[in-house]
């Protein structure tokens, strides 16, 4: 008999967003299943962030219906509050980072175990991101604003896991970062979700790091999923995506 | 926990001694100079609440400080309560008001939020302009008593332990909020709301929590004002110099930590009360003024954050 202990999948049905009257999302749908890894790719301004920002609560959503199963329960996000939102085992790497500059890497990760039910497991959640990330160990009193780019995304990542999600969501890793600490990033996300049993679904406009470790993708081109891929393969060799990057 | 205790018996101890100093130096006009220093730590304690600790700046510290001032104006017309309670009610009902203003205004960020601030200070002192009942744009003048009812003296040796002691409960509440979890909430607010918000951190809530405390405390700092004053009318009570002081005291002493609006009210405090008796009372808010400056130059981040380099 094999038990799955940690279940956490995304359903999102024609979700429709924006800001204001400026419409964003047109009827997006997507699913990432359990313990996978999905891309969500398409360059700048094609409403990634959007996406992600519906899924964790800060953009309202107009229309559509976002679904996460975590552990047997269902839960309809759409008009969630964010902080209800993060209690339910979901967290986000913002893109470029975001960290409280002025405060220690120590008190970011804190930060990230602000919610009741993630200061249940604190010393051990901090210990583990210690574990993932020694050079934050060797750091943690010093100010996360001084760190240069890829130690921030460590704490970033760090911050995230401080809650103990099963839904981790990662917007835009790459941004900002020397293509060497884009590979690293995108390694330890790998990594993280193989050691830690997370579902991840992040945003990318970096296609090829991305697909490295993803299992399936997505393109989206101006805020409409144009192309659904079911394996790396797909993505790999794939006529809109060359016309989308390579401009052919 | 212990920390917080340890520091509270600290700072009784060191109010102790401030009272026993006022005692030996036995001249009325310390009370009355005394008095003034220690609203300041008061009134720049609660600032620094919501404008140093989560970022959001108040240029509204009259309003608050008026509607304590006033609530004791209006009780002392129609009750006979005993100040320390006529304090607690100034500063519910600025803890109120505070409350409303916050639920109105925190949604707007930065500069926005302090031009609401600005614009409530006017909108209260206009109601209270035009309020008979507390005597409208004539004033009101409140009889002080002879005696202080305890430990003997004259009054305005009350009215300084009161505002002694008043000041020892901001200090402590303000030190043990920066310590606590609530701090780093409010911490995360000032250095990126977006990702506190992404953290889970309940925004909107903990920033009401900062203006209630903040504006709470204010109000409590104005409530023994028309005893001290003895004659309050709009212009005294929503003067200027209080929004300016306010914010002029936390910078220069430094915003990230209780002791910042500590140090630069007791340094303003005193600097402006001697300027006063030396040369002239229209002085004190030109050393503001210049202090200001001096410090934004050369030490953005206040006497504190000077120290800590």
């Amino acid at each position: 008999m094999w038990l799955r202990i940690l279940a956490a999948s995304l359903t999102i049905t024609s979700l429709e967003a924006g800001y204001g009257a400026v419409r964003i999302l047109h009827s997006v749908s997507l699913r990432v299943g359990e313990g996978e890894t999905v891309a969500l790719l398409g360059t700048n301004g094609n409403g990634k962030s959007t996406l992600m920002k519906s899924i964790i609560g800060m953009v309202r959503p107009t229309g559509g219906s976002i679904v996460a199963e975590i552990d047997g329960a269902r839960h309809e996000l759409v008009g969630m509050a964010t902080e209800a939102i993060v209690d339910l085992g979901i967290a986000i790497v913002p893109e470029g980072r975001r960290l409280f500059p002025r405060l220690s890497v120590q008190e970011n990760l804190l930060m990230g175990a602000f919610r009741k039910a993630a200061r249940t497991k604190l010393r051990q959640n901090l210990d583990f991101c210690f574990e993932v990330f020694p050079r934050l160990a060797e750091r943690r009193t010093q100010l996360a604003g001084s760190m240069s780019g890829g130690e921030q995304q460590m704490v970033a990542l760090g911050r995230a896991l401080m809650s103990a999600p099963r839904l981790l969501l990662v917007d835009e890793p790459s941004v900002g970062l020397a293509p060497l600490l884009v590979s690293r990033t995108i390694d330890k996300i790998q990594e993280l979700k193989d050691g830690y049993g997370l579902t991840v679904l992040m945003a990318e406009q970096n296609f090829t790091e991305a697909i490295r470790i993803a299992d399936r993708g997505y393109v989206i081109v101006h805020g409409s999923i144009e192309f659904e891929a079911e394996s790396r393969d797909s993505l790999d060799n794939n006529a809109l995506i060359r016309s989308l990057y390579m401009g052919e | 926990m212990a920390a917080n205790l340890r520091f509270t018996v600290g700072a009784v101890i060191v109010a102790a001694l401030v009272l026993l100093a006022a005692r030996l130096i036995d001249n009325q006009y310390a009370y009355f100079a005394g008095y003034v220093v220690l609203q300041y730590i008061v009134l720049a304690t609660a600032w620094n609440i919501l404008g140093g600790y989560t970022g959001y700046v108040n240029f509204g510290t009259a309003a608050f400080f008026a509607i304590g001032a006033y609530g004791t104006v209006v009780l002392h017309k129609t009750t006979s309560l005993p100040l320390p309670v006529m304090i607690a009610i100034g500063g519910v009902l600025s803890g109120f008001v505070g409350l409303g203003m916050g639920y109105l205004t925190l949604r707007l960020r930065g500069t926005f939020f302090s031009i609401a601030t600005l614009a409530m200070a006017v909108v209260v002192q206009t109601l209270i302009t035009n309020w008979d009942f507390v005597g409208g744009s004539r004033g009101a003048y409140v009889i002080r008593p002879q005696k202080s009812p305890i430990l003997g003296g004259n009054y305005i040796e009350y009215l300084f332990l009161l505002m002694l002691v008043l000041s020892v409960i901001a200090v402590v509440v303000a030190r043990a909020i920066q310590h606590s979890r609530l701090g780093l909430g409010f911490a995360s607010i000032r250095d990126d709301e977006g990702a506190a918000e992404t953290s889970g951190v309940p925004t909107l809530r903990l920033k009401l929590i900062a203006t209630v405390l903040s504006g709470g405390f204010m109000g409590m700092a104005g409530a023994p004002l028309p005893y001290y004053v003895t004659y309050l009318d709009p212009a005294s009570g929503f003067s200027l110099s209080y929004a300016v002081n306010t914010i002029a005291m936390p910078l220069i002493g430094g915003t990230s930590s209780w002791l910042g609006p500590v140090i630069g009210a007791v340094l303003l405090g005193t600097l402006q009360q001697v300027a006063t008796v030396t040369i002239s009372s229209a002085l004190s808010l030109l050393i503001v003024g210049v202090l200001l400056v001096l410090f934004v130059v050369a030490a953005p981040r206040g006497i504190v954050g000077w120290f800590q380099r």
